[in-house]
């Protein structure tokens, strides 16, 4: 059977019906938007700093298999042992060996996209492990069964009532607790007991740095730490596209990454992981799952320079108000919607086709991907490979010959005295239907700019050469 | 300097006094205008939904009436945009190249190739919220934009400031896109009536009677989502304004 696309013209919609979620949504993401201008004002080599992450990011991308060599040359030199996982259900094979091997039935782990990517836990607790999310925002859409609606702030689409909500249900706290910080307190009273107890602990690696051999793992809460360091096991789940080439690098990277996310000039714990403590084992996957496939896109590999701060979705007009969830991917926005095509392209084909293009996710990348240039050459990848619904391709389709014929296309505007009552078949076809639900549709006019033109301009010069 | 006027669509259809406005104010400026009647469309619409094949004809029959032109002028962004940027669909003869290098938006060819430094006929005695279409901002570059923290700059302010009257209301998003978006409007119409309702709530809040812009399409929109929400606001073509118009 043929997989459906994600609808999200229509999830966004649901999203923005429910008014007090929406307008928190927007408010608070634009927010993050006004705090990283902030920052970005403070900084004058702003740009210079954007240029160069871009560059180191396109340089290490186009060395690939050299930097990664060298990384796991060096890790295995610190005592690290590096996996290699084609895709996820090889990622997830490997994770399940290792946890087995140490008898490890509870998993802690911090914030990763990958793990997201490759359904790590939908592999792993049939087997028996139990996973927890140690970070606050993750873990509340764990409990609420969600995948997380941005990729730094998991659960920014929930007010204080709903988390109450879930965690008077998992918890049995009041479910109309409405104090943000007493409700972080008790996840803190319910989170710290498992991560005490906890077999293994895993992270993800905000950064890999091939020329020590190790990887940095940037968070705000210190979850990371906690997983990584109280279990003697820490398996770290990294995207092959993380490698920097040198520790010099970093300042760059650092510098940007959470002025770009959250307008804090950095993130509260900037951890480097360059060995196993002692008595403890330490694991790093490296994982493909696409990767080296989209490094082949000729249009689209510069999306692997990103380093999810998510910029670009707290920037994004569309993504404020649609919500992140309405993407039906593990990476929503306006990234997400140049990645996730590679991932599957008839299942997020809808994707690039919910953005205006209007380029503000260009303008705050900070490795500089050309975000909306990339959206704009995914709709012509889609309607190449018919991924179109059949309406639309046939109405541009016959739009396209009707521009080409200059009288159809009067006949047309002029087929009736008032333009309006036909303008949406040639442009839109009965495409404008949906236009007059939320808006007035424009006002009917006496006469066309044309006729106007002929009248006052053509049949004036040939009175004038007549006298 | 021959110069070849291009009416888009939507202000030939719905909004011929902008239209009027541009052929007007160039007449006034001393410049030797054309307006090809066979014209349609720059091909733009099938373009961005991806079906550029779709596109090939209209920017056929585009090339075939504006070659001939010094200068090809429209009073639109997003059509000038479309045009310089990604009119490909067709072979790139040299015709092709100089329609492309020769097409400018009004705002751009008024105040970078005219140069023009007044308006005397010009009086608009109300306070304007300005709209810059993303096409304008970030494609076109005709202002500065808020994400990369360049000095300020806008071309369309350094005009309208040369009109006698003329007050302006600052919006707390000054360039957040309206959310039209082309056919973004209709396929994603939940999200695009709810940007432009916030697009004009702010530009009202900020005390705006008027909203001005150098792009019809935005404005469509945009008068689309005030009237149905009940917001009190105008609107009208920044060729309106330096033409003349009182209100």
């Amino acid at each position: 059977m043929k997989v459906k696309p994600v609808n999200h013209a229509k999830a966004a919609e649901e999203f923005i019906d429910d008014v007090a979620h929406e307008s928190f949504h927007d408010e608070r993401l634009w927010d993050l938007r006004q705090k990283r201008d902030e920052q970005m004002h403070i900084l004058p080599e702003w740009q210079e700093l954007r240029t160069r992450a871009s560059q180191i990011k396109e340089h290490t991308l186009a060395n690939l298999p050299e930097y990664l060599e060298q990384f796991e040359a060096n890790a295995k030199k610190n005592g690290i042992h590096v996996h290699w996982a084609a895709d996820g259900a090889e990622h997830n094979r490997i994770v399940g060996e290792i946890l087995e091997k140490h008898g490890a039935k509870s998993l802690i782990k911090s914030k990763s996209m990958v793990t997201e990517e490759c359904q790590m836990r939908e592999y792993l607790e049939p087997r028996g492990v139990t996973v927890t999310e140690t970070d606050l925002g993750e873990r509340i859409q764990q409990l609420d069964n969600q995948m997380p609606s941005h990729i730094v702030v998991p659960a920014v689409h929930k007010l204080i009532p709903d988390v109450a909500k879930i965690f008077a249900e998992h918890y049995h706290t009041d479910p109309n607790d409405n104090s943000a910080q007493s409700l972080a307190w008790q996840q803190r009273l319910a989170a710290r007991p498992v991560i005490l107890s906890a077999d293994a602990g895993m992270t993800g690696g905000n950064f890999v740095v091939a020329e020590t051999g190790s990887f940095v793992v940037c968070t705000n809460e210190g979850n990371a730490d906690l997983s990584a360091t109280v279990p003697g096991l820490h398996i770290a789940t990294i995207g092959i596209e993380r490698l920097v080439p040198r520790m010099a690098d970093m300042g760059v990277f650092i510098r940007l990454l959470s002025r770009s996310a959250l307008g804090s000039p950095i993130t509260q714990y900037t951890t480097h992981f360059r060995g196993p403590q002692k008595g403890s084992e330490m694991h790093v996957v490296l994982v493909d799952n696409g990767r080296s496939h989209r490094l082949g896109m000729q249009d689209f590999w510069t999306s692997l320079k990103c380093i999810r701060c998510g910029a670009c979705m707290n920037t994004c007009p569309v993504y404020r108000r649609s919500g992140g969830l309405s993407y039906g991917a593990v990476y929503s926005g306006p990234i997400g919607a140049i990645i996730d095509p590679t991932f599957n392209e008839r299942k997020y084909s809808t994707l690039p086709f919910a953005s205006t293009m209007n380029g503000s996710c260009t303008n705050v990348c900070p490795v500089k991907i050309n975000i909306h240039e990339q959206l704009y050459k995914w709709r012509r990848v889609l309607a190449e490979h018919h991924e179109l619904p059949f309406v639309k391709r046939e109405i541009m389709h016959m739009a396209g010959k009707l521009m080409g014929q200059p009288k159809l296309y009067r006949a047309a505007i002029n087929g009736t005295e008032v333009a309006l009552s036909t303008m949406p078949r040639f442009v839109l076809y009965n495409w404008l239907n949906p236009w007059g639900k939320h808006r007035e549709l424009p006002h009917p006019v006496k006469t066309t700019f044309n006729s106007w033109y002929k009248k006052n301009r053509l049949n004036k010069q040939k009175e004038g050469e007549k006298a | 300097m021959k110069i070849g006027l291009f009416i888009p669509c939507y202000i030939d259809a719905f909004y011929p006094n902008a239209g009027v406005a541009t052929l007007e104010l160039l007449e006034k400026l001393g410049q030797d205008v054309e307006y090809p009647m066979e014209q349609t469309c720059c091909g733009q619409p099938m373009a961005n939904s991806g079906c550029n094949r779709d596109a090939a004809s209209a920017e056929a029959l585009f090339v075939k009436l504006f070659a001939k032109y010094d200068a090809i002028v429209m009073p639109s962004g997003s059509c000038t945009h479309h045009v310089r940027d990604n009119f490909d669909a067709i072979p790139q003869t040299d015709e092709v190249r100089h329609v492309r290098e020769n097409t400018f938006e009004l705002v751009e060819f008024l105040h970078d190739v005219l140069k023009v430094d007044n308006f005397p006929w010009a009086e608009f005695p109300h306070k304007v919220g300005l709209h810059n279409s993303c096409g304008t901002l970030r494609a076109l570059r005709t202002a500065s934009m808020s994400e990369l923290g360049e000095p300020f700059f806008s071309k369309p302010m350094d005009l309208l400031s040369k009109v006698k009257g003329i007050s302006f209301a600052h919006p707390k998003r000054p360039d957040e896109c309206c959310g039209f978006g082309g056919t973004f409007s209709v396929t994603e119409e939940a999200v695009s009536a709810k940007m432009g309702v916030d697009k004009v709530t702010d530009h009202h809040n900020a005390g705006a009677e008027y909203i001005v812009s150098a792009d019809t399409s935005c404005m469509m929109h945009q008068q689309g989502c005030a009237e149905r929400a009940g917001v009190p606001i105008r609107f009208i073509h920044i060729a309106e304004i330096l033409n003349g118009a009182r209100e």
